[in-house]
């Protein structure tokens, strides 16, 4: 069981995701001279800028041109260096798809994709900025590590471990603040699924911005009797296979939250595993077939149901599914 | 032993005959390949691994060794007959060409054929790379050249002219990149598919220094090689002038073999036809002398 730093009233919020991958960035710099960074013209909301004021000479901006953003993250690569490349989640991967296909995953280079503002909580700049396929992109590339860290402590690890790791990564940030969820120094590691609650009727897979959504609806399910495990999905790729099975065969019942299409995503990955090793009911919270649109992050969450309040609904469905004993 | 190792032309185009037999003979065995695109770039490829290009051949990750990057992923076929000559892969690998499990797969990977620094074959794609390697050379201040060959097709891509923008701003003249022009694509040819001209002018107005010459020349091929290495300050492209299946009377700017080998009985026409070349080019070497 985790040490957490939440309150059940609520959550006190701290840095957005992106912000903590820009000083961390910083901090990895100092340490080590190999990690280079660059970014498409975005620096001052992906928040390279950090690096490229502390470390010009290795700060290279391509300006709007994202797949040339990919091609020379994958040289640097090739030249030794550990090249971590931003911009908007919806243009990488969105733009440089066979990019990070050939040049990146395919060939194995160790470049960092570090995409930020996805999700529907960009806000007011509307679909064509809100990336809500961006893991299930990401999913199709065979070689890609994934991650999702929910709050800054879970960032500064994931970045950490992203320069660790041998091999491409793939880290998904947000433009939010974020929900403070861990206490610093928590153990993370890739393929390992935080789990947050403990809970004998239904568990929670959720990620990023959901996951704060899941403790507070894990909350509201107590209250009508309802004992739910939460777990932090933040390593999508590879997948704790063992936990999703756990969770299915102890609970019964599954419910997946995302801040991104079900076509593919996170609820795509837990929902492959659990028809394969242990088919329950599953219920997926996300954004069904259709685009994002302008309005504040808040409202967009409520109307596209990523609540709490949704979540809850969910597991209750889910519960009522097993009680009913058909898949169908 | 270090590359380069000759600059006679002689030797040169005795290699490169070499190569365009093997060319030939490995997509004929392997029934598919690219042979056009490959006999075209052959002189651009023997120059750079004999005359041009410093590595060591018992120490192929040397730091400070040149890279080559094909961009055209394609002319795989010219590659590895190329890096087979120079002793950088088995020559008995050739005829495997494509058979699964082959270390040589249709486009070159980096992963299964030494030699090559990244995979390619998707096209627009390789110029970037040349551009990251040059950054990363240049941070760590190292004299190695990077090499990209691109093709004419291929420079439909909007990719290679975002690198094309990229290294003149970042002033990369440790970039050079090889335009293997020779002037068809798939569909057609450049001017009928999507005109190109003035191509040259585009480069310069890119911010790139800019050499044309023969590319079947090897004279004329060092000539530029040796111009283009002196640059500073900005990359250089040269616009190598090429014939699509050159060497091949059947192929010679046919558009019937982009992307498709020769049948049995066209491999032997095309090994007779280039052995039949070889006592004319001992002739006017003698005469050269």
């Amino acid at each position: 069981m985790m040490a957490l730093a939440r309150r059940r009233q609520g959550f006190e919020l701290g840095l957005a995701t992106r912000e903590a991958y820009g000083k961390t960035l910083v901090a990895l710099g100092h340490e080590d001279p190999r990690i280079v960074v660059l970014d498409a013209d975005l620096s001052k909301s992906t928040m390279t800028r950090l690096f490229a004021e502390a470390f010009p000479e290795r700060f290279f901006n391509v300006g709007i041109a994202e797949q040339n953003l990919a091609g020379t993250a994958a040289g640097l690569a090739l030249g030794g260096k550990i090249p971590f490349m931003s911009t908007f989640a919806v243009f990488a991967p969105g733009r440089c798809f066979d990019q990070l296909r050939m040049s990146v995953a395919y060939s194995g280079t160790n470049v960092k994709v570090a995409s930020s503002h996805a999700g529907l909580s960009v806000g007011e700049d509307g679909a064509s900025h809100q990336a809500i396929e961006d893991i299930a992109l990401m999913r199709a590339l065979p070689g890609f590590v994934i991650l999702v860290p929910a709050d800054e402590v879970a960032t500064e690890w994931a970045v950490r471990e992203a320069a660790n790791h041998v091999g491409p990564v793939y880290l998904r940030l947000g433009r939010a603040k974020a929900p403070k969820i861990y206490e610093p120094g928590t153990p993370f590691a890739i393929g390992r699924a935080v789990v947050l609650e403990d809970g004998q009727d239904v568990a929670i897979l959720a990620s990023g911005l959901m996951v704060s959504a899941a403790l507070e609806a894990a909350e509201m399910c107590h209250q009508s009797g309802l004992s739910a495990r939460v777990l932090d999905m933040h390593s999508v790729e590879p997948m704790d296979v063992e936990a999703v099975v756990k969770a299915a065969a102890e609970t019964g019942a599954l419910v997946t939250a995302e801040e991104h299409l079900l076509s593919g995503g996170v609820g795509s990955a837990v929902a492959q595993i659990v028809a394969e090793r242990c088919p329950v009911p599953v219920e997926f919270v996300g954004i069904r077939n259709r685009y994002g649109e302008s309005g504040k992050p808040q409202e967009l969450l409520e109307k596209f149901g990523l609540t709490a309040a949704g979540i809850c609904r969910a597991a209750e469905r889910a519960v009522r599914r097993k009680a009913e004993g058909r898949g169908c | 032993m270090e590359a380069p190792v000759t600059n006679s032309v002689r030797e040169l185009d005795r290699i490169a005959l070499k190569v365009r037999r093997n060319i030939v003979q490995m997509t004929g065995t392997a029934g598919s390949g690219h042979p056009g695109g490959s006999l075209s770039v052959v002189e651009i490829l023997v120059s750079l691994y004999f005359a041009v290009m410093r590595y060591r051949h018992d120490a192929p990750c040397w730091p400070d060794r040149d890279r080559l990057i094909l961009s055209k992923g394609h002319a795989a076929p010219a590659l590895y007959a190329v890096l087979a000559e120079a002793g950088l892969l088995p020559a008995d690998w050739l005829p495997t060409l494509r058979r699964l499990g082959s270390p040589l797969q249709g486009h070159p990977d980096c992963h299964r054929t030494p030699g090559v620094e990244i995979s390619t074959g998707a096209l627009g794609q390789g110029l970037s790379v040349a551009n990251g390697l040059a950054l990363a050379l240049r941070l760590d201040g190292r004299p190695s050249k990077v090499y990209c060959v691109i093709g004419d097709g291929e420079s439909d891509e909007g990719q290679v002219w975002e690198a094309a923008m990229l290294a003149a701003h970042y002033g990369l003249d440790n970039v050079v990149a090889i335009l293997d022009y020779n002037k068809q694509q798939i569909d057609g040819w450049n001017r009928e598919v999507m005109g190109l001209e003035p191509l040259a002018d585009k480069w310069r107005a890119f911010g790139w220094r800019v050499v044309e010459c023969d590319g079947h020349s090897f004279a004329a091929l060092l000539d530029a090689f040796d111009r283009v290495g002196k640059e500073v300050g900005k990359p250089s492209v040269i616009v190598a002038h090429t014939t699509k299946g050159k060497g091949v009377s059947f192929m010679e700017n046919s558009l019937e073999f982009h992307g498709k080998a020769p049948s049995p009985a066209q491999t032997q026409q095309a090994l007779q036809e280039l052995d039949a070349q070889l006592p004319a080019m001992e002739q006017s070497a003698q005469e050269g002398q």
